[in-house]
């Protein structure tokens, strides 16, 4: 047994870890013992990615099979990372649709969790540019899933938290595009209400995504940066620039756990002051910038997640359904400035309608607060969730480690669909996650 | 006929071999990858043709079977610009200890067969009068440890070969690179206790042997640590050094 935990650090609990090196392998796995679950690169932040009794490692299945440079169709291993397609065919003028704010997920994680970026609100999931799905379910069938094949158990694994069986290979779309930079344009907004107004009126932008400094109260309640996004072309760039910016390998990294001190009332409300002033310097113009500090500006740092300490944090990302997400989000926003210790990763987004059965994002706006792991936390989160589950909102499962069944239950109207298909591909109930335990299997 | 470089991967399936393969792909080299296995080749040879766009062959090679060299050398298509060894076999010291069959096995993967093959390919390259030729060898070969000293005998009798290969053809167009890995996370090491600080992922190694090819390195550390390690281990009295039982 190996102790595992998500990129949270919490919850840290025992599971065999097996690395299988064929699909054979993988379905001996899966077959030989009740409560597995596949993992990809650990980037679920809970309890995801933690087999209920073995979690088996799928990075080694890392190979593209097939690509077509005419349609940008690609055939690959789930095991794949979304920065290793990056690095291999954004030089070839292919990026994915949709990336999430870390490109160190692997293919089978992002269909997993139905990642979205900061295109959701016009693009849709990861989960709409896949067009077919290798599954291994727990009944030991190896099937091909697409929209057409298969599917229930298709729109089940999009977004089906690896519950549905072990992924072994996937078809994605990839976009075409001219450069690897972005023409980025910030807004910076005083308050929640001007944010709000601000990301609906760039409803059109093909990226857009709100930081929240939250540490900040009163009238200052909700004030933003706003960062917009297109892709630029090959004319907007320098004569100097690359086509394609190169990925910096993580040149800062956390060497050591922080002690839990570092992040206190004080220095987050330092930072975000810092971070705040900065960013409305560069606000109104428009410049070009790489993807890499675009989409991940937290990739540079490896291992950030150590800042939080020993104990681990955990991240809060809720979405509200639009109608009334003014008052909700305004409630919780006072509620954490009141705590004081929700760190400088508030983000704040619209959303779409999700693709997937349990697919988190539903049309409204999204807001992420990561929280250190202290002893009262789980209450105050627990208060979060009511406000949450009364405006009919519901909470990411990539993200989650702690909200309860009822909360779940009552963010998640598809959920019974999703059981039944859940079980018609393995009625022995093979494939079980640390999460599935707490939240979805029969008890 | 293109006129992209190429390289010749031994070991082409093997966790390196495969990190190996892409890093020189990625630079545009054509690849030719060889194994006991072709059928296990095949899926890394679509892999490196999706990824980079390169011509890639798959082809029989079994390092026991030293009969087979010449045919294997000569069967290519063309004769490579860089050949790398990445074949070996780490095998279990306590087996080999009293079983000569598998004793005679790990020498022969680790010494016998490398050697061979390398200096095949050497004398043709010297007779063209360039290319480059890289031998994985191991930190295990610098001493003789007790818990691995058949092994690290092998390793050091190919170590041995590859400097004096190296040295005969200081003067030739023909360059030989010694790659001493250290701790690298792959399947032959799964279910060895690896120290962290220590250990590398299979991918660094890939990058670490172009990086040798194209800058003609003689002996690479892929990480500095092991130089230093390895410095002290073999600066130990034997007196001191033959009490240790690591």
């Amino acid at each position: 047994m190996t102790l595992v935990s998500g990129w949270g650090r919490f919850p840290v609990v025992d599971s065999d870890v097996l690395r299988p090196r064929s699909f054979e392998a993988v379905g001996e796995a899966v077959a030989a013992m009740s409560g597995c679950v596949a993992r990809g690169n650990g980037r679920a932040y809970g309890d995801a990615g933690i087999g209920a009794v073995r979690t088996i490692a799928m990075t080694g299945f890392d190979r593209v099979r097939s690509f077509d440079p005419a349609t940008g169709r690609i055939r690959l291993e789930a095991g794949m990372l979304l920065s290793d397609l990056i690095d291999t065919f954004g030089p070839r003028g292919f990026l994915p649709f949709v990336v999430p704010g870390t490109r160190f997920v692997s293919i089978g994680g992002a269909i997993a969790a139905d990642v979205h970026g900061k295109n959701h609100h016009c693009e849709g999931g990861f989960g709409r540019y896949v067009e077919s799905i290798l599954l291994r379910t727990g009944q030991g069938e190896t099937i091909e899933a697409s929209r057409d094949q298969n599917a229930d158990a298709f729109f089940a694994t999009v977004g089906g938290m690896g519950l549905t069986g072990v992924i072994l290979e996937a078809t994605i779309r990839l976009r075409p595009v001219e450069t690897g930079w972005i023409r980025e344009r910030v807004i910076s907004a005083a308050d929640l209400d001007a944010a709000m107004r601000a990301l609906e009126a760039s409803a059109s932008a093909t990226y857009s995504v709100a930081w929240i400094d939250c540490a900040a109260g009163g009238s200052n309640l909700g004030r933003s940066l706003i960062y917009l996004g297109e892709h630029a072309g090959a004319d907007e760039l320098a004569v100097s620039a690359e086509r394609f910016p190169v990925g910096q390998d993580s040149s800062l990294a956390m060497p050591i756990d922080f002690p839990s001190m570092t992040l206190n009332r004080y220095s987050i409300r330092a930072f975000n002051e810092l971070y705040y002033r900065m960013g409305a310097r560069r606000a109104g113009g428009s410049h070009v910038v790489s993807l890499f500090p675009y989409f991940f500006p937290l990739d540079s740092i490896g291992g950030w997640n150590r800042i939080y300490g020993k104990r681990g944090f955990l991240q809060h990302q809720c979405v509200i359904p639009e109608k009334g997400a003014r008052d909700v989000l305004g409630e919780i926003l006072a509620r954490v400035a009141k705590r004081g210790d929700a760190s400088f990763l508030a983000v704040l987004k619209k959303l779409g309608q999700g693709d997937g059965v349990l697919s988190f994002p539903l049309p409204g706006y999204t807001l992420a607060l990561d929280f250190p792991l202290r002893a009262d936390i789980l209450n105050f989160l627990d208060e979060i969730d009511r406000l949450v589950v009364a405006a009919g909102g519901r909470l990411y499962l990539a993200k989650d480690a702690r909200q309860s069944r009822a909360t779940f239950e009552a963010g998640y109207p598809a959920l019974q669909r999703f059981n039944a298909i859940r079980k018609s591909l393995d009625p022995a109930g093979n494939i079980r996650s640390k999460l599935s335990q707490r939240l979805l299997d029969e008890v | 006929m293109t006129s992209r470089k190429s390289v010749l991967v031994l070991g082409g399936s093997s966790d390196i071999g495969r990190t190996a393969a892409r890093a020189f792909a990625k630079a545009g080299y054509d690849v030719a990858l060889a194994g006991r296995d072709i059928a296990a080749l095949e899926p890394d040879a679509a892999d490196l043709r999706a990824r980079y766009n390169v011509d890639v062959g798959v082809f029989k090679f079994d390092v026991l079977d030293t009969a087979s060299f010449e045919g294997f050398a000569g069967g290519l298509p063309a004769l490579p610009d860089v050949v790398i060894s990445i074949v070996g076999l780490l095998g279990v010291q306590e087996r080999a200890q009293s079983d000569l069959a598998h004793a005679t096995t790990i020498m022969r993967s680790n010494y016998e067969g490398p050697s061979l093959i390398l200096g095949l390919f050497a004398e043709k390259f010297l007779g063209r009068g360039n290319g480059t030729l890289v031998g994985v060898s191991s930190v295990a070969g610098d001493r003789g440890r007790a818990s691995n000293y058949v092994y690290g005998s092998a390793k050091a009798g190919f170590s041995a070969f590859l400097s004096g290969l190296r040295a005969r053809a200081s003067r030739s167009g023909v360059h030989v690179v010694t790659v001493k890995p250290g701790f690298v996370r792959t399947k032959m090491t799964e279910s060895m206790k690896l120290i962290g600080p220590l250990t590398v992922e299979a991918g660094v190694v890939g990058d670490a042997i172009l990086q040798a090819v194209e800058r003609k390195t003689d002996v690479v550390y892929v990480s500095g640590k092991w130089r230093l390690v390895m410095l002290i281990i073999k600066a130990l009295p034997e007196a001191v050094f033959k009490k240790l039982r690591f």
